[in-house]
């Protein structure tokens, strides 16, 4: 379809236009062409007489496209008459007659002023997010005082359930990861310490490095992410729909009903799957020293003994249920954070994995800062 | 094209059975819809009305029978014969289903932008004609659906559904949540959107008053089948218990008007 869509023919101040063919969504892009081209035809034009006669079809884009040319003419001061309009589409004619365009942006910012404006809002932004947590913190504590005064109104079966999603549905998984990176350990130390003979002490760094560190680290990562952002996204979308308004309208407090069996089920979870985790990576470590080293595992589990102590096990284990409040109230505060959209749940859902994952490590940080100015 | 009682039919369904597991809810259906006509179809809750629509539109697979819009049959029809078909209706879902991470003015220029290439002022000024055409103004065009009340969403969603300047609008329950005078509005509304753009209407309701106003045809959906179309004056007519108890009964007009005509 190349047909032309207006017909143009000048004389002298008189412009007549002849609109032909079909002026609807399909040839709208064309027709914006020839328009803008009519619109800005240069010379001496008094008067335009625009005739719809010919025309076969007219959607909304066709009307506009006329309205647009109409306009043009009308600011150049020319008289612009539409003749010849079939009936059936006066009524469209005149509806978009009556558009009033939204006025154009009154200034357009400075970039480099807008580039400053982006930092200061996300550093606001970051302290607003500690004041949230701080917030999301207390609220929690106060909802665990209310329950340890009335303990029939904590909500155990919520508890257990979670405790089933968080735990025990991730052992398989925790397990698996933990293994593989205590095999990794062992291998790349037995490859490194066996350039100067001291393969044995790949044991040492195996049970001390699992036990204090590895296995509280991984399964913290892993758990921020398996249902870190899990909650996030329940709460998230709980509070899109109205949920959590509907229970405080009932006289629940969301926190209690909601968030609290959240949090203490990771804060039980995470201490049980970081023992079985790190069990596993003492595993998979002393298989690859005996497969790989040539450490029989007696000689494993003599050296293991005499190379770690229960100062090394408490440590590690001593961390589980403080980073895994900081999981629960990072995911729970991001949570209802959710505004309406379906882009901000998931903005909320990564922002509470990358600072769930971010805090354990800080977390982790102190904690090193502290146990070795305790002598453990 | 088919043509019933001299009129262009432009959605023909025929025997049309649907179910989900053993439950059947569409038991050998059969409707017309007319170009230019606003079709009003109501039923009891839960009585299919809704999996009708859906259907149609392609959203539900069936388990036989047929359906032709625009004279394509959706069985028969390539993937690009019915991508043609489904560029030339709109659909306003019951809860208006704006994409909430796009603004207003995104969610009108969406379709037009993927099917158009058009230039962005252009993109822009349509946007304003659309919403000026159901009743709002520019200045909603850079809030997003989570901003807009209950009323604004469905006009919104209803310019949207108008974007690429359908023949066949679908609209599933488009009153319901509104108050009477919005309801009255929207009525209203949809009545001159239809006569201006000469659209033709499939409207699944509940509202009596949308029935009595601005629907040219009603049909009925009860005990899975189509058991009557035609004007108001049938249904009002018409012996049939349910019809009688709808449109007849204490919430009807009808109703009313026996009720106070009673000395």
């Amino acid at each position: 379809m190349t047909d032309t869509l207006l017909e143009v023919s000048a004389d002298g101040g008189r412009l007549k236009l002849t609109g032909t063919g079909a002026w609807t969504a399909k040839n709208a892009r064309r027709l914006e062409a020839s328009i803008a081209a009519e619109a800005q035809r240069g010379g001496a034009i008094n008067a335009v007489n625009i005739d719809m006669a010919k025309i076969e079809r007219l959607d909304t884009f066709g009307a506009w496209l006329l309205e647009r040319l109409v306009r043009s003419f009308s600011a150049r001061g020319c008289a612009t008459k539409v003749e010849g309009l079939n009936e059936n589409y006066r009524a469209l004619v005149d509806e978009v007659h009556g558009v009033k365009l939204e006025k154009p942006a009154a200034y357009r910012p400075n970039r480099i002023a807008s580039g400053l404006a982006a930092i200061g809002k996300s550093a606001s932004a970051a302290t607003e997010v500690f004041a949230a947590f701080v917030n999301m913190l207390g609220a929690i504590g106060i909802a665990l005082g209310r329950v340890a005064a009335h303990p029939r109104r904590f909500r155990f079966t919520s508890m257990v359930h979670q405790l089933d999603n968080v735990g025990w549905r991730g052992v398989p998984i925790m397990l698996l990861i933990t293994f593989l990176v205590g095999c990794i350990i062992a291998q790349q130390g037995i490859f490194h310490f066996s350039k100067f003979g001291a393969d044995i002490y790949v044991v040492d760094m195996v049970g001390i490095l699992v036990l204090r560190e590895l296995g509280v680290l991984i399964v913290c990562i892993m758990v921020a992410g398996r249902s870190g952002s899990a909650y996030t996204a329940e709460l998230g979308s709980m509070k899109m729909r109205e949920e959590i308004d509907a229970l405080q309208t009932m006289g629940f407090d969301p926190i209690e009903v909601l968030i609290l069996p959240r949090v203490l089920a990771l804060v039980i979870g995470v201490p049980i799957l970081t023992f079985m985790g790190s069990l596993a990576a003492l595993y998979g470590g002393g298989l690859v020293c005996w497969l790989y080293g040539g450490i029989d595992p007696d000689i494993f589990l003599q050296r293991l003994h005499e190379a770690i102590s229960i100062d090394h096990f408490e440590v590690g284990i001593i961390k589980a249920p403080f980073m895994a409040l900081v999981i629960g109230v990072v995911a729970s505060m991001e949570g209802l954070n959710v505004k309406g959209s379906a882009e901000s749940l998931g903005l909320q859902t990564t922002a509470s994995v990358v600072e769930s994952i971010f805090l354990v490590i800080v977390l982790d940080g102190l904690f090193a800062i502290f146990f070795a100015s305790i002598g453990m | 094209m088919a043509v019933g009682n001299g009129k262009e039919i432009v959605i023909a369904v025929r025997d049309l059975v649907v179910g989900f597991g053993d439950h059947i809810v569409l038991d050998h259906v059969d409707l017309d819809v007319y170009r230019g006509e606003i079709l009003g179809f109501v039923g009891g809750s839960g009585a299919g009305k809704s999996v009708l629509m859906r259907t149609i539109i392609g959203l539900l697979p069936r388990r036989a029978g047929k359906i032709a819009v625009l004279g394509v049959d959706s069985a028969a029809a390539s993937d690009a014969e019915w991508t043609a078909v489904e560029r030339r209706w709109g659909v306003l879902f019951q809860q208006g289903a704006l994409f909430s991470s796009l603004s207003v003015r995104e969610n009108l220029q969406f379709p037009i932008r993927e099917y158009l290439e058009l230039s962005e002022e252009l993109l822009n000024e349509l946007a304003v004609a659309k919403l000026e055409m159901v009743g709002l103004d520019a200045s909603v065009l850079d809030k997003f659906p989570a901003e807009l009340s209950g009323g604004m969403t469905k006009r919104v969603a209803l310019a949207r559904a108008l974007a690429l300047d359908p023949e066949i609008v679908f609209l599933d329950e488009p009153t319901s949540g509104l108050d009477p005078i919005g309801a009255g509005d929207f009525d209203e509304l949809i009545a001159t959107l239809q006569r201006t753009l000469g659209l033709t209407v499939f409207m699944v309701t509940h509202d009596l008053d949308s029935l009595h106003t601005v629907c040219d045809r009603i049909a009925v959906l009860a005990d899975h089948k189509v058991i009557a179309a035609g004007t108001m004056e049938t249904m009002l007519a018409s012996e049939h218990p349910w019809l009688k108890a709808y449109f007849r009964g204490k919430r009807s007009r009808a109703g009313q008007a026996a009720e106070a005509a009673r000395p």
